[in-house]
C-alpha cells in the first residue's frame, strides 16, 4: 500500500516535475495564525507541508527559524496545537501530505506511541527527526510502522557511502538530502554538494530524493528541481512572516506569493 | 580505560555509547561522521604510548600535575570536626581542572588534523583552558559564551581574547552555557572539516562523556593515592560539585570500586530545589535528550527545556553528564541540593579559615561538605574536589558580599 507521501511525490513525478515542500512552525505566530499559514503554503502550491514544533533548544536551526519557534513559544504553543495544526490542515487540504518535523526530545517525552498515535489520528503523513540518527531510531520507527507513518531521514554532505545505504534502507517517503553543511536559514548559493549527494544517495535507494537547506528562490528551486525529486524551502517562508509583521493578510499573501513562485520554479526544469 | 566492573555484567559505556539507560548519540546525520571521528582517533590514542606520554609530560610540565592535596584544620572545625582534605585542581594552570580535557583533546585534534577548535564555556573556565592549549599548540580558536556569562565572568572574557581566541557572546535562549552549546553545534556543523568541537563536559554526544571522563581520571586517581599516604585508609565521602559534571565523574572515578566510599554531587539549587530558580538537574529534572545524549534534563511535560539558575556561572545547566544519571539510578552516588547563599557562605568560610578562595563552583562541594561532616562526625575524612580558584568571581563575590562598599561587610 502506498503512502499518502508517496502517492504525492509519484503524482508530481508523474507531471514531470519536482515536487515542492514547505515548512513553517506551528503556532507562529500563533497558533489559529500558524494553521492558517500552513494553509497559504498549500494554496500556493505546496505538495507537501512540513509542520515545525517550536523547541527551545533548536541546534539545527539558524537566526529566522529560532526567532519563529521564539514567538511560537512565548505565545504558548504546545505539542497538542501542533497535532490541531496538523488535524486542521489535513482535514481542508485532503491533496497534500502533512509532516511534523521536530527535535526528538518532545516526542520521547510526550510518548513515542502515543505521538505516533496521535500524529496519525490527526491525519499526518509521518515525521522528519534531525537529530534522531537511524541508529537510536528503532523504537519510533516501530511505532510509526504500526499507523501508518512515514520517517523521513536526513543526509549530509558528510554522509559516507555506505552510511548512505544504512540511513535509506531505514528511511520511508522520502530522503531528505542537506544541500550544505550548517543550519537553516537561505543562502545565495545552493552549491555542488547537493548534486553529489543526491547522485550518491540515489545509488542506494528507490525512494524519491528532496533537497533542503539554503533553498529559497524559484531560480535555486528550477536549479535543484533539475536533479533532485523535490525542493524543500522553510526559512524563506519564515522570513515572509516576519517581514509582514503584525499584519496577518499580508504575511498570508506573502506566503502564498513565495510558494507560486517556487511552484513555478519546480516545474521550470 | 573504560573498563568498569563494580556492577555485575556491566561496562560502561558499551559500544553505543550508554551508562545504563543514559548517553548514547542523539544528533545530526552531518554531526555523525565528525564524532565517529574522534571516537575512533581516541580509541587509537589511548592505547597509543606515545599519545599517552605527551599528555603525560604536559600535565606535569605544563600544568604542574600532581596537584597537591590539602588537610584543611581550621574549616574542618566548622564541618563538625570532620577530616577534611581537598584536592588542589585549583592550583592547575589556568586555575582549574578543566585543563586535563582541554590537553587531552588538544592533542587529538592534532592527530585529526584539524586547525580550529571552538568551545562552549559558562563561567570561562574551560573557555580559558582552550583558548590556553589553542595558544599552545596553534590553532584557532573561537568560544561561545552566553550573553549573561559574559558580563558575570568579565575576567575569563579578558582573558580569553588576551589569549588570542574569540569570544562570542550568545544572546539567544537564556544567555548562558546551554546556549552556548547550541551555538556551538551550529558553528561544528558548518565548519565540521576544519573544526574540531572541544566539548568541555562529561555530557554530549558518544564518546565525549567517557572521553571527557578518561582524561579527567588523574584528579581520582592521584587523590587516591595521596588520601591513603596521608591518612593510611580510604576516605568516608568524596565530595565535588556538579554541572555538566567533568569534575565531578574525573574524581569519582578511581573510587567507585570501592564501595564503602561514597560518592556525593553537589548541584545547584540556586535558589532553593523547590523554587523555579535552581539548577539541580539530578535532584528535580527528568529523563530525556538534551545536547546529544539521553541524560536527567530539567524540562516541562512537552520536553521543552527549563532555563536553570544558578549564581555560579559553571554550574547553571540544565543537563547533566549521563553518567552521573546512571550513578544516580544505581544508588552508586548521591547528589544533593546546594543553594546559591549556602556556596557563598562556604566560598567566604575557606577564604577566611584557610587563605584559599574557591571558585563558586567549588564551593558548592564545600557547602556539601560542611553539611556531610557534621552528619558523620569528627571520624570520617571527605575529599573534595576543590575544582576552581575563585579569581573569576570577585566580581560576584563583591556584589554578594558587599565588598565594594566603603565599609565591606
Amino acid at each position: 500500500m502506498n503512502s499518502k507521501l508517496s502517492e504525492v511525490l509519484a503524482a508530481a513525478k508523474a507531471e514531470n516535475r519536482a515536487a515542492l515542500i514547505g515548512y513553517l512552525p506551528a503556532g507562529f505566530p500563533s497558533v489559529e495564525g500558524g494553521i492558517r499559514a500552513v494553509r497559504a503554503l498549500i494554496e500556493g502550491g505546496c505538495d507537501i507541508v512540513e509542520v515545525g514544533l517550536p523547541h527551545s533548544d533548536p541546534v539545527l536551526d539558524g537566526p529566522t527559524i529560532q526567532t519563529a519557534d521564539d514567538i511560537a513559544l512565548r505565545g504558548g504553543v504546545r505539542i497538542k496545537d501542533v497535532l490541531r495544526t496538523v488535524q486542521e490542515v489535513a482535514g481542508s487540504a485532503p491533496e497534500a501530505a502533512v509532516l511534523v518535523m521536530t527535535y526528538w526530545n518532545p516526542v520521547d517525552r510526550y510518548g513515542v506511541a502515543r505521538f505516533a498515535a496521535d500524529l496519525a489520528a490527526a491525519g499526518g503523513a509521518g515525521v522528519i527527526l534531525p537529530d534522531l540518527p537511524v541508529e537510536e531510531s528503532e523504537e519510533w520507527r516501530k511505532a510509526a510502522g504500526e499507523h501508518g507513518l512515514d520517517t523521513v531521514f536526513v543526509v549530509a554532505p558528510s554522509s559516507k557511502d555506505k552510511r548512505l545505504a544504512e540511513v535509506t534502507s531505514a528511511g520511508s517517503g522520502f530522503v531528505y538530502a542537506a544541500a550544505v553543511m550548517g543550519v537553516t536559514g537561505s543562502r545565495a548559493q545552493v552549491g555542488t554538494m547537493a548534486h553529489d549527494l543526491v547522485d550518491r544517495t540515489r545509488a542506494t535507494t528507490d525512494l524519491p530524493v528532496c533537497v533542503g537547506l539554503g533553498v529559497s528562490t524559484a531560480a535555486q528551486a528550477t536549479e535543484v528541481a533539475g536533479f533532485a525529486d523535490g525542493v524543500i524551502v522553510g526559512s524563506a517562508f519564515v522570513q515572509r512572516i516576519l517581514d509582514a509583521g503584525e499584519d496577518e493578510e499580508a504575511a498570508l499573501a506573502a506566503v502564498r506569493s513565495l510558494a507560486a513562485e517556487l511552484a513555478e520554479g519546480v516545474r521550470r526544469r | 580505560m573504560s573498563e568498569n566492573d563494580y556492577l555485575p555484567g556491566a561496562q560502561v559505556p558499551d559500544a553505543r555509547g550508554y551508562f545504563g539507560a543514559y548517553g548514547g548519540r542523539f544528533i545530526p546525520e552531518a554531526l555523525i561522521a565528525a564524532v565517529e571521528q574522534v571516537a575512533d582517533e581516541y580509541e587509537k590514542a589511548k592505547n597509543d604510548p606515545a599519545f599517552l606520554a605527551e599528555l603525560d609530560l604536559l600535565l606535569k610540565d605544563y600544568t604542574g600535575r600532581p596537584s597537591p592535596l590539602t588537610d584543611v584544620d581550621r574549616f574542618s572545625a566548622e564541618a563538625g570536626g570532620a577530616r577534611v582534605l581537598l584536592k588542589r585542581e585549583d592550583l592547575n594552570h589556568t586555575g582549574s581542572h578543566k585543563i586535563n580535557n582541554v590537553l587531552g583533546q588538544a592533542l587529538l585534534t592534532r592527530r585529526m588534523g584539524k586547525t580550529r577548535i571552538i568551545a562552549e564555556t559558562g563561567a570561562g573556565q574551560h573557555g580559558v583552558a582552550t583558548a590556553t592549549a589553542c595558544a599552545l599548540f596553534g590553532f584557532e580558536c573561537t568560544i561561545y559564551m552566553g550573553e549573561v556569562d559574559t558580563e558575570r565572568q568579565a575576567l575569563n572574557v579578558a582573558r580569553m581574547r588576551m589569549l588570542g581566541a574569540e569570544v562570542i557572546a550568545v544572546k539567544s535562549g537564556s544567555r548562558t552555557l546551554k546556549d552556548a552549546i547550541n551555538e556551538a553545534f551550529r558553528d561544528w556543523v558548518a565548519n565540521v572539516d576544519s573544526t574540531h568541537y572541544l566539548f568541555g563536559t562529561v555530557a554530549g554526544p558518544h564518546p565525549f562523556p567517557a572521553m571527557v571522563r578518561d582524561f579527567h581520571r588523574v584528579i581520582g586517581i592521584e587523590a587516591r593515592a595521596q588520601v591513603l599516604e596521608r591518612t593510611g585508609r580510604l576516605p568516608d565521602a568524596v565530595v565535588a560539585c556538579v554541572g555538566g559534571g567533568s569534575n565531578a565523574m574525573g574524581i569519582f572515578h578511581e573510587f567507585i570500586p570501592d564501595a564503602g566510599v561514597r560518592l556525593i554531587g553537589c548541584e545547584a539549587a540556586g535558589e532553593g530545589a523547590e523554587t523555579p530558580r535552581h539548577a539541580a538537574t539530578l535532584t528535580k529534572g527528568d529523563p530525556g535528550v538534551l545536547h546529544g545524549a539521553r541524560t536527567y534534563v530539567l524540562q516541562d511535560e512537552d520536553g521543552q527545556t527549563i532555563e536553570s539558575h544558578s549564581i555560579s556561572a559553571g554550574l547553571d545547566y540544565p543537563g547533566v553528564g549521563p553518567e552521573h544519571a546512571w550513578l544516580k539510578d544505581t544508588g552508586r552516588a548521591e547528589y544533593r541540593p546546594v543553594t546559591d547563599d549556602d556556596a557563598m557562605q562556604a566560598l567566604r568560610l575557606l577564604s577566611r579559615t584557610e587563605g584559599i578562595i574557591p571558585a563558586i563552583e567549588s564551593a558548592h562541594a564545600l557547602a556539601g561538605a560542611l553539611v556531610l561532616g557534621r552528619e558523620l562526625g569528627p571520624q570520617a575524612t571527605i575529599l573534595v574536589s576543590l575544582s576552581g580558584r575563585g579569581d573569576k568571581d570577585m566580581h560576584t563575590a563583591a556584589q554578594y558580599f558587599g565588598l565594594y562598599d566603603s565599609e565591606g561587610k
